[in-house]
């Protein structure tokens, strides 16, 4: 028992050391869906900063469901960038980690906004439930896979964007309520994020309709050659502000500070904002992109979390926190 | 104290003893006790009878409870089966039953997802026949910890079945004793405390479960939600306060069932006039 403690821990010394031998190092805290995207763009940073300044560095991903990287974050997961789902997040790492100042949404172009994502759903070939529009989604019978916005950022978005279709087009709060709870009523699984709704809804076969970020229902047509679903887009739906930022403290304790500013500033580079457009993402640059990229996102009416719920804070408070409107789908 | 013993080294072994207990389970159960301190007495009853806490309680120690019982019984007759019946493979077999304790719970959970949901091979055919839905349902649960708690049942008979000598069912039969009675009035009392060790290790192993069950129960609140999933939530809410309240509370039940299950198994012990 006592041997292989030590010669576990042994190897995994041994691991965390084999990442060191580049010059410098640095890690990028994200959330589920954009380690295509990130792997694409780190191997074309190394190579820039390799002819810019003749360093040789590398750069290590972790991804996972957003509220659960963000806490690693403030339990001491050592990110020399984060970039996740939404600015609440962030908001969290500056305020219960104080790691960073709370004024960090404005050290970079557009609110730290490199490129957005929106909410559409992903149905089976054939579209066999005739799903169009949110309302759809809440018909007897209809069978939606969502993950928890309890502790999934693109699940939030997913349920805010159902409550604005509600309550434009049913005129009130109460009404809104409602619809949400019928909604919820046909999710028959509440994964704990994006990735694993994902799984359940295309490897497990469950389910009529998956909301999802327009990414990651992209990503899933990529990959099934067969052309076993198609994307459907609502008339409306959210405008999923993707933000990034830097970790000062850690950054200052590393001596990173140059080569992680560099790194974020690159994603709004042309060569930056060209791969997010190829990886599904909707560059803030769209002049920079590849104009066939771009034909591929559909028009559609997008609101912004600000617009509609007066900011992350406010929403969170009033529809994930304990007690919120969430919760009381569910109280019986 | 020790009096003069052959074997050298009381004390390095207890201070090796303490050392460990003290880094491995005191200590961060004390920071658990500390982090909990924050709150005050009201906080922590208004969390804890909250009533998706109180559901999610239920939800854990019920199906925990159905599955160490089912376990039970079919962890008896496989023991019973390894130990009285020769058959070919058998040593495979008994390989084979320790399989849980060394995959990680996580596979066995998607591995059991695959074969349980409405679509699996097993899932599909109860589904047509029956029309009972295991996965994402509470039953998917109880399935999951049955798997899980099968080896320590298994594990905890076997041994015991294996030194009973079957002189004593044979004295039983020659005093004229049937089959039923040999079993119910000489083989169960002789193995009953192992069985109890068995089935309250399941069930407290269950109760803490959490890798394997997540992937096959569907997660919905109030139904299908296990309080360890609970406590994950309330860390990803940031709530540390709630989420170590309810840890709290997990661990005095647990601390309280196993006192009580030590018991019963004294009192079992006794009752049968053995030590």
């Amino acid at each position: 028992m006592k041997f292989t403690t030590l010669l576990s821990s042994l190897a995994v010394t041994l691991l965390l050391s084999g990442a060191a031998f580049a010059d410098r190092s640095i890690l990028n805290v994200s959330y589920d869906p954009t380690r295509e995207l990130y792997q694409e763009v780190n191997k074309e940073f190394i190579k820039f900063w390799k002819e810019k300044t003749t360093e040789t560095v590398s750069i290590q991903q972790s991804h996972g469901g957003g509220s659960k990287q963000t806490r690693a974050v403030i339990d001491g997961l050592e990110a020399d960038v984060v970039t996740l789902a939404l600015s609440y997040d962030i908001d969290q790492i500056a305020e219960k980690g104080g790691l960073l100042p709370k004024d960090w949404q404005n050290r970079l172009p557009n609110n730290s906004i490199p490129y957005t994502s929106t909410i559409v759903f992903l149905v089976r070939k054939g579209n066999p439930q005739g799903i169009k529009n949110w309302d759809d989604l809440a018909r007897p019978g209809v069978s939606v896979i969502t993950p928890n916005p309890k502790t999934s950022g693109g699940a939030r978005y997913n349920y805010l964007a159902a409550w604005v279709f509600a309550e434009k087009n049913y005129g009130n709060k109460d009404a809104a309520r409602d619809f949400v709870k019928r909604l919820y009523k046909n999710v028959p699984v509440l994964d704990s994020g994006a990735r694993g709704s994902s799984t359940t809804f295309i490897q497990r076969g469950i389910g009529d309709v998956l909301i999802t970020w327009e990414n990651e229902a992209f990503l899933a047509l990529k990959e099934s050659a067969g052309g076993d679903y198609e994307i459907v887009v609502p008339p409306t739906s959210i405008k999923a502000e993707t933000p990034v930022a830097v970790v000062d403290s850690i950054v200052k304790k590393h001596g990173t500070q140059d080569l992680a500013e560099a790194y974020l500033q690159y994603l709004y580079s042309p060569v930056g904002q060209k791969l997010a457009a190829k990886h599904f993402y909707r560059p803030y640059h769209p002049e920079y992109a590849d104009p066939e990229d771009l034909k591929r996102f559909p028009k559609l009416e997008m609101f912004t979390v600000s617009e509609k719920f007066g900011g992350w804070p406010q929403a969170q408070k009033e529809h994930f926190d304990d007690g919120g409107t969430f919760d009381q789908i569910y109280t019986p | 104290m020790p009096q003069s013993q052959i074997m050298p080294g009381f004390r390095p072994a207890i201070s090796f003893t303490l050392l460990y207990l003290s880094l491995i389970v005191l200590i961060p159960i004390s920071a658990l006790l500390l982090k909990s301190l924050q709150l005050s007495w009201d906080e922590y009853w208004a969390i804890l009878t909250s009533k998706r806490v109180l559901a999610s309680f239920r939800v854990s120690f019920v199906s925990s409870l159905i599955a160490a019982v089912i376990a039970g019984f079919l962890g008896f007759v496989i023991a019973w089966t390894l130990v009285r019946y020769p058959f070919p493979g058998k040593k495979l077999f008994d390989t084979l039953i320790d399989l849980p304790f060394a995959l990680p719970t996580a596979v066995a959970g998607i591995v059991l997802t695959a074969i349980y949901e409405p679509k699996g091979w097993v899932g599909k055919l109860v589904m047509d026949t029956v029309g009972v839905q295991i996965a994402f349902k509470p039953l998917g649960i109880v399935f999951a910890l049955i798997f899980i708690g099968l080896p320590f049942v298994v594990r905890t008979i076997e041994p015991v079945l294996q030194e009973f000598d079957t002189a004593m069912e044979e004295a039983a039969a020659c005093l004229g004793a049937s089959r039923r009675q040999a079993f119910v009035n000489v083989i169960l009392p002789n193995i009953l405390p192992a069985a109890i060790t068995g089935v309250s290790l399941a069930f407290a192993r269950g109760v803490g479960e959490y890798g394997s069950v997540i992937f096959i129960a569907g997660n919905m609140p109030y139904i299908s939600e296990i309080v360890p999933l609970l406590i994950i939530t309330k860390l990803e809410q940031y709530d540390y306060a709630g989420a170590t309240a309810i840890g709290l509370t997990m661990l005095i039940l647990s601390f309280l069932l196993l006192l009580m299950i030590n018991g019963l198994q004294c009192w079992v012990r006794n009752r049968n006039g053995q030590l």
